[in-house]
């Protein structure tokens, strides 16, 4: 057996505890937010160990034990990749509870049994950072997505919260299928499920046609979770139908987690055959890019628009590996580390747009954009941080956005090929026809009059709950930092790369 | 003062301004004049400093980056990009533009408030925006430059959409019928914002290439300048990366044919949205022409430059003739505008000393000059209700005091001698004539100064049409009854600020030239050896 280090597993052991003790909780009291508070701790107590692993070698009692972090056979690694990502989580995780807290009050809910899900993907999540084959990163997902899937229905007496749970339920499954026919048809090629022995073994398989099909076949499993087109359709339907919190986990957490898997599958079992799925990932990048844009100008409903521009960024953040075709192993640290920067910045800025939009649709009772107008009348701070948020997603400066595109811009065309030019040059399109859409929020709240008829004093009277305030406060803060200094989410996206330079291409 | 030397001085007044912003904001709404003493004593605070920049300028060696911050100023260190200010003999007069021009705006505001009104918002828009203008004149980092020249696209945006024209406009082709501003603030930010992503690829693109003369990758301007005057920059690499810059300068300038965006935005601002936009705005495209383009792909500005010329002179004749095809007082200066940048460009094109000083003191006039025009156009239409010249007339009865000023600041457009606006006008035609002999096309460039100087004249014709309808003649029966208060306190204390400067620089030109000469020289010896 393998000597288990405990300091590693930290922050996965804390997680399952608090799942445990929040279970308990909701069966000892009628104060629901007891629960929502143990999660809450559990997700402070569950950081600490992944900020002592991250700067293990400063202090004393961790360097001393010198250990490489490797467990169980190299199926499970915790080096920086991961940790960036468990941080990322955690706090993705963190800020979908506060906005849940106040959702949930607003209606009768199932209150315990829902943190608990939202607790239990978000150690899913946490686990995907750390996993290594291919068995513990579908374990993985899968505990991601199956309480989503709960999750997406909440509403019961919706038809849309239905709706929404069984399209993202069946896609899901049908997601999970491709990945396994994939996994199994890669196994019997090259006889293993670890990654880093992949990689060694399918550079002698690369020609086989069977390898690309199952290449293909995993990546489109990734795909639906990420919602690249072609595989996006169910996105804007379930971000619609879903409690908005929960969107706001599903289009970051758990778009995120997907991300990760990618990103880990990618570059670290298939480094060595990157023509095989670069110019895959080329074309579903930039149709993700400019379908998702182009799709998204037409929305009239905010939520909507997010899940097109969601789409849309998943494509930004694909750009990177559609460069990657036929690139040397030295820029493959780099293409790596831009979709890390970006997946950073698109944590912290989504979450915040989801925040605002959540404020201002429930202060209004309506996500339809013309019912905004004139927000800025009756609500110039909400206003203010709408605009903050959105145009972080449009990428102007000085908001943490403009770097996640510059990331992207600089890496693609660092690769120092047209699979890199030409889809710098289409993001770089892409970059414009976005503003279009992410002004047409804008235009209602800032530019037009409050309608006539509207309850002017109900609307001025609008409380931001605390729990939601502090969301808010984090990731404008965030937002606002990250685009000042955006040497924060560059360092970590290079910190996180050396996995890949690690392995050497 | 070595605070003031060192970079402390130059940051400052980059950033007291949105400093000011972030203190606005902490104001409630309701204390307006709070609110506005705070917004007018921080950008007083920015151009004393600016003045003090001015006045310890060392001009013997204006081609030297002066008051900056050290090189080592890492900013993100993951892609080298560095915080590096300073300011030399060309940045200087545009800093000094654009926290005055900061400064006269907030003044001229304290009785002007565009609808509907938010005296709160609209100051913190003016205050970001000057950190972006003053930023982007400074930046001597690519990335700190792309970012700078961003970030005055927003608030621009709002200006425009929120406080501009609610007059309904029919889009061409498709025929929507949409308010002016909402068309206006979009078309602005949108082709802003196509030029400037190409822009940033060809940053980019010569971050990658530098390694190869550096050995390590950077943004740095003078990095970048000085191993492409040793020729790191060639052929096709060159060729396609000076296309990107060219698109991102030449929209913002605007150059014909990427000019349409000018006439909508400035005509749907409010009153001190166009002054910022054409007082400033404009001139960080071509002063990106003198400070980036040309340094840094010196053989492609070569290469470019006829063509460069002949958008510049197709400019000049183009907005002149669109000019007098107009009816609305705003729209004619705003396409003034575009014959104006034709001859700074004009000036640039040529690459010799006396184009780009021209280039610059054209600059600065059309800036004073410009900005006072829609100072004057603004306070008319506010007080007629319209800026249509059909209905306009007899001003100089009416209100005669604004009516001389009108009559000055249309004068000095036209590029009257002893007036700002003449020198940019003249020496950038004088420059035509002898263009740089590297290029080899001096008899196209003579061709230039001729239709250039045919422009000239189309300049002063509408010009005099202008003044010939709103000023002379009999005011019509519309206005018999009306009783209009001529020029008040505070447009007098934002306006003369403007008017002496157009005098002064018109009579003594040596305060531009003094700074600006030194440099240039510096550049152009760098660029092209002597």
């Amino acid at each position: 057996m393998f000597p288990l280090d405990y300091h590693a597993l930290l922050p996965e052991i804390i997680l399952a505890t608090t799942v445990l003790v929040m279970l308990v909780v909701d069966l000892t009291t009628r104060k629901k937010h007891f629960v929502a508070l143990t999660a809450m701790v559990g997700l402070f107590a569950a950081f600490v160990p992944v900020l002592t692993l991250a700067f293990c070698d400063t202090l004393e009692f961790c360097a001393a034990a010198g250990v490489d972090r490797v467990l169980f056979g190299g199926s499970y690694v915790v080096d920086g990749y991961a940790l960036v990502f468990k941080g990322l989580f955690i706090f993705a995780a963190f800020i979908a509870l506060l906005l849940s807290i106040g959702y949930l009050e607003t209606d009768r809910f199932y209150e315990g049994e829902y943190y608990f899900l939202l607790i239990v993907s978000a150690l899913g999540a946490v686990v995907m950072a750390s996993s290594r084959d291919f068995i513990t990163m579908i374990v993985a997902l899968e505990l991601v997505s199956g309480p989503a899937f709960l999750l997406a229905g909440w509403r019961k007496g919706d038809p849309r919260s239905n709706e929404a749970a069984l399209k993202f339920f069946i896609t899901g499954v049908i997601a999970l299928a491709l990945l396994l026919f994939g996994v199994s048809l890669l196994y019997g090629l090259t006889g293993t499920m670890q990654f880093d022995q992949m990689a060694l073994a399918s550079v002698a398989v690369a020609e086989l046609p069977l390898f690309t099909l199952g290449v293909i076949f995993v990546l489109l499993g990734f795909g639906f979770k990420v919602s690249a087109v072609p595989f996006h359709f169910w996105t804007p339907d379930t971000y619609e139908g879903a409690p908005k919190p929960v969107t706001a986990w599903i289009a970051v957490g758990s778009k995120a987690a997907g991300f990760v898997g990618l990103l880990t599958v990618a570059y670290l079992a298939f480094p060595g055959v990157t023509e095989v799925w670069g110019p895959v990932m080329w074309v579903v990048a930039v149709l993700s890019m400019t379908i998702g844009n182009i799709v998204a100008i037409k929305q009239t409903n905010v939520i909507r628009l997010l899940g097109y521009s969601s789409i849309a960024q998943a494509g930004f953040m694909l750009a990177p590996f559609g460069a990657a075709a036929a690139s040397g192993a030295d820029s493959l640290g780099q293409v790596f580390s831009a979709t890390v920067t970006y997946l950073i910045i698109f944590v912290v800025m989504n979450l915040g747009a989801f925040a605002v939009v959540i404020t201002i649709g429930s202060r209004v009772g309506s996500y339809e954009l013309e019912d905004w107008a004139g927000l800025l009348r009756y609500a110039p701070g909400l206003a203010t941080v709408l605009a903050v948020f959105f145009m972080s997603l449009a990428g102007i400066p000085p908001l943490a956005g403009w770097f996640a595109k510059f990331a992207v811009f600089q890496a693609t065309i660092g690769v120092g090929n047209w699979w890199g030019y030409s889809i710098a040059i289409v993001a770089a399109l892409n970059a414009v026809i976005a503003f279009v859409y992410y002004s047409k929020v804008l235009k209602p709240a800032f530019f037009d009059p409050v309608p006539k008829g509207a309850d002017l004093e109900m609307l001025d009277a609008g409380e931001i709950p605390a729990p939601i305030g502090f969301a808010l406060g984090l990731t404008v803060f965030g937002v606002i930092v990250l685009g000042v200094f955006p040497g924060v989410a560059a360092n970590l996206g290079q910190y996180s790369a050396q996995v890949v330079a690690a392995i050497g291409g | 003062m070595d605070w003031f030397e060192n970079g402390w001085g130059l940051s400052l007044i980059v950033f007291l301004p949105v400093i000011g912003a972030a203190v606005v904001m902490a104001i409630p709404k309701a204390k307006e004049s709070a609110i506005k003493w705070t917004a007018l004593i921080f950008s007083l605070v920015t151009l004393a400093l600016a003045v003090m920049l001015a006045v310890q300028f060392d001009y013997s060696a204006a081609g030297t980056y002066q008051f900056g911050t050290a090189m080592d100023t890492s900013w993100i260190n993951a892609i080298n990009a560095h915080f590096h200010i300073a300011v030399d003999g060309i940045s200087l007069p545009m800093v000094v533009l654009a926290t005055l021009i900061t400064v006269l705006v907030i003044v001229y505001s304290w009785n002007h408030w565009p609808e509907p009104h938010n005296p709160k918002l609209l100051l913190v828009f003016v205050l970001i925006l000057a950190t972006g203008m003053t930023g982007t004149f400074v930046a001597l980092d690519l990335v700190l430059f792309f970012v700078f020249f961003e970030v005055v696209l927003l608030p621009m945006y709002f200006m425009i959409g929120i406080w501009g024209d609610r007059a309904i406009r029919e889009i061409p082709v498709v025929k929507w019928k949409i308010e002016m501003r909402l068309y206006a603030s979009l078309k602005f930010f949108i082709f802003t914002l196509f030029g400037s992503v190409f822009m940033l690829l060809g940053f980019l693109a010569l971050y990658f290439k530098s390694e190869e003369a550096l050995g390590y990758r950077s943004f740095s301007m003078i990095e970048l300048s000085t191993i492409g005057a040793a020729g790191a920059f060639t052929g096709t690499f060159a060729f396609l990366v000076f296309a990107g810059l060219f698109i991102g300068f030449a929209v913002k300038v605007p150059m014909w044919p990427f000019h349409t965006w000018l006439p909508d935005a400035h005509t749907a601002a409010p009153t001190i949205g166009s002054v910022i936009l054409a007082a400033v705005l404009l001139k960080m495209g071509t002063y990106a022409f003198i400070r980036i383009a040309i340094p840094i792909l010196p053989e492609q500005a070569v290469a470019w430059a006829p063509f460069i010329g002949v958008l510049a002179v197709i400019g000049i004749i183009y907005g002149s003739l669109a000019c007098l095809a107009q009816t609305d007082i705003k729209r004619l200066i705003a396409y003034s505008s575009v014959g104006h940048m034709g001859f700074v460009m004009l000036g640039i094109a040529t690459l010799t000393d006396i184009g780009i000083n021209a280039a610059v003191i054209g600059m600065v006039a059309h800036g004073l000059i410009t900005g006072l025009l829609f100072f004057i156009a603004g306070s008319m239409a506010h007080r007629y209700h319209t800026r249509d010249m059909n209905r306009l007339g007899g001003n100089m009865m009416l209100m005669p005091k604004m009516g001389v000023l009108l009559g000055f600041a249309a004068m000095a457009s036209l590029g009257l001698p002893s007036l700002a606006g003449f020198w940019g006008e003249f020496m950038a035609l004088m420059s035509a004539f002898n263009p740089l002999a590297a290029i080899g096309a001096t008899p196209l460039f003579r061709g230039f100064m001729v239709v250039g100087a045919i422009g000239t004249v189309l300049t002063a014709s509408y010009m005099l049409y202008m003044l010939r309808s709103v000023n002379f003649g009999e005011a019509s029966d519309e206005w018999a009854d009306t009783e209009f208060a001529d020029v008040d306190i505070f447009e007098w204390m934002a306006w003369a600020p403007l008017v002496i400067g157009t005098i002064a620089i018109g009579v003594y030109p040596k305060i531009v030239f003094g700074a600006t000469n030194g440099a240039v020289v510096a550049l152009l010896e760098k660029a092209f050896g002597g």
